[in-house]
């Protein structure tokens, strides 16, 4: 996997840009992340990311939407707002988790 | 003392896993019971072909107890609850089950009342799926009287089951447009919720580019928010709007409603399991199996195959005190039906894609990822195996692990992150 550096942190990332290792991650680098698929983080972003990080250490799996929705109580359709057009995808990228396999 | 082993559903899974375990365990020393809602055991791959009268309803449901070998108690009633803390399932009329090992294979269902308005007065007019069997028999009617317009094939979520039957149905359904002449007045759309036409690269290529070929518009990342029937549109999340004159949707898939009430699910009432052993993460006498779990993999009749062979062997090693010592992989295989009276095969695990090459077999092989008659044949074969190899048991010559052999692997191996 090639390390990279981000604003002083070295970390792991697959071809996307995901973080291989989610050890790598703390809350200052997801400002990072997130300003590379330009967005800023509120204190809504960081509610969503935090569910994400314990529910990931807890299964060991990047929660899909729906999860994330029910664990948050923040309504799918706000989901969409905070991270527009691939939420899925963005809050597991923001938050330095895989990324969520669409299921086979 | 007796034992008693209780399996929660007579369906694919647990039929062919209590017979195989009645020929295991000492029957003086084992009670196994299995529970079903009814006495109707459907053959859910046939369903992909009522809807072009290919079928009828009664070539593809079966009684349950002709497969339930003897020595097997078959209870017909509906689940209610599980208390797993006292060992008990309570049936709806009352009758209490104890156990000492419990089985969850009641599988997944399509739910419709999930998606506000898909249950609206369009239901079944302009609305429709054919995961059901009255489902599959509806839309038979209404694609006689279809004169042509906008048919859009539509999946709300994953998981569901057998993941490529959308696909199949979509190729299916663009041959029988055209032999009746109507695909030049229609316009055929799929609608996904995935960025492409199916998960893993490799296949979504091919599968993708299969849509292509045939004009179908794809409409990817699409989570759907509600159906307006009035308008007859799909609306997503983003605004996105995607009219219908003819919908095939694939409704939200989820376990069964007493696995939520008796507190043994996610969050779409799938079994939290270990992947490799199938044992509940939270009870070391209850496992899942099938569609039922939450393993990550298809929910398809071939996984509960081949999970099944493993899990009989874990299961007599877990009762007799020992560390399970098989792991399942994961292991996949489905024949895609592509019109024409040709298919694919795809075979996959928890870590290999879906790769073209050949697939060994006694009778010879069969070709990966690549349209041929001999797989349409091999589809059609399977609904004979299914009811006196698979449900009964008998060994069948495939190896419950996946294999490389025959595969060709890419060069650069390709990731879902090349695109
Ligand atoms: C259209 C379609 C096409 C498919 N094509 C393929 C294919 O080509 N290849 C393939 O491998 N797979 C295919 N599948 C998937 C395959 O049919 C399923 O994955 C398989 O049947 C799963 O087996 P199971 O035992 O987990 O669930 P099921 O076979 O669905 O059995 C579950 C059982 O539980 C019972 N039940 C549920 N709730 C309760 C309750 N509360 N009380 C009592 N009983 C209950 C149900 O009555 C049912 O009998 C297809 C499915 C569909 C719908």
């Amino acid at each position: 996997m090639p390390v990279t550096t981000l604003d002083g942190h070295a970390v792991h990332v697959d071809a996307e840009g995901f973080l291989t290792d989610p050890a790598e991650w703390d809350e200052s680098l997801a400002d990072v992340l997130a300003e590379r698929i330009g967005l800023t983080l509120t204190d809504e972003h960081r509610a969503v990311l935090r569910f994400l990080r314990a529910d990931f250490t807890a299964r060991g799996e990047t929660p899909t939407l729906r999860r994330a929705s029910l664990g948050t109580g923040i309504p799918v359709k706000a989901l969409f707002g905070l991270f527009p057009q691939k939420p899925a995808k963005k809050m597991a990228y923001v938050a330095g988790l895989p990324k969520p396999h669409g299921c086979v | 003392m007796t034992h008693r082993l209780v399996v929660l559903g007579a369906g694919t899974a647990g039929t062919m896993v209590v017979n195989r375990l009645r020929r295991r365990l000492d029957p003086l020393e084992w009670d196994i019971t299995v529970v079903d809602r009814d006495d109707a055991h459907p053959y859910q791959p046939g369903f992909l072909f009522l809807p072009f009268g290919r079928l009828r309803a009664r070539d593809l449901v079966r009684s349950r107890h002709a497969f339930v070998t003897d020595g097997v108690e078959l209870v017909l009633g509906e689940v209610d609850r599980v208390d797993p803390d006292g060992r008990t399932v309570t049936l709806t009329d009352g009758r209490r089950l104890g156990y000492d090992y419990l089985v969850i294979a009641t599988g997944a269902s399509p739910r419709p009342d999930q998606t506000p308005g898909m249950l609206g007065p369009q239901w079944r007019r302009s609305i429709f799926d054919f995961y059901t069997l009255d489902g599959a028999q509806a839309l038979a009617d209404a694609l006689v009287a279809f004169p042509g317009g906008r048919l859009v094939v539509h999946i709300v979520e994953t998981p569901i089951k057998c993941p490529v039957a959308p696909l199949e149905f979509t190729f299916l359904v663009d041959d029988w447009l055209r032999r009746r002449g109507l695909r030049e007045r229609t316009e055929l759309v799929y609608v996904t919720p995935l960025s492409g036409a199916f998960t893993q690269p490799i296949a979504s290529d091919r599968l993708g580019s299969m849509l292509a070929e045939r004009s179908v518009t794809v409409e990817t990342d699409f989570l759907v928010e509600r159906v307006d029937a009035d308008a007859r549109t799909l609306v997503s999340y983003d605004e996105r709007e995607v009219p219908f004159d003819l919908l095939v949707t694939v409704p939200l898939h989820m376990g069964a409603d007493y696995v939520g009430r008796s507190g043994l699910g996610d969050e779409l009432n799938f079994v939290p399991v270990d992947r490799h052993t199938q044992l509940s993460t939270a009870h070391r006498d209850v496992f899942a199996l099938g569609d039922a779990s939450d393993i990550p993999a298809s929910k398809a009749g071939s996984v509960a195959h081949f999970s099944v062979d493993v899990f009989v062997d874990n299961f007599l090693e877990h009762v007799a005190g020992r560390p399970m010592t098989r792991a399942f992989d994961g292991h996949a295989n489905c024949f895609v039906e592509s019109g024409a009276g040709r298919g694919l095969l795809i075979d996959f695990n928890y870590d290999t894609e879906p790769l073209p090459g050949r697939y060994p077999l006694p009778v010879g092989p069969l070709s990966l990822l690549k349209e041929t008659r001999a797989n349409h044949l091999g589809k059609l074969a399977f609904r004979w195996l299914y009811w006196n190899v698979l449900l009964p048991g008998r060994p069948m010559p495939l190896p419950s692990h996946m294999s490389m052999v025959g595969k060709s692997v890419p060069a650069t191996p390709a990731t879902a992150a090349t695109r």
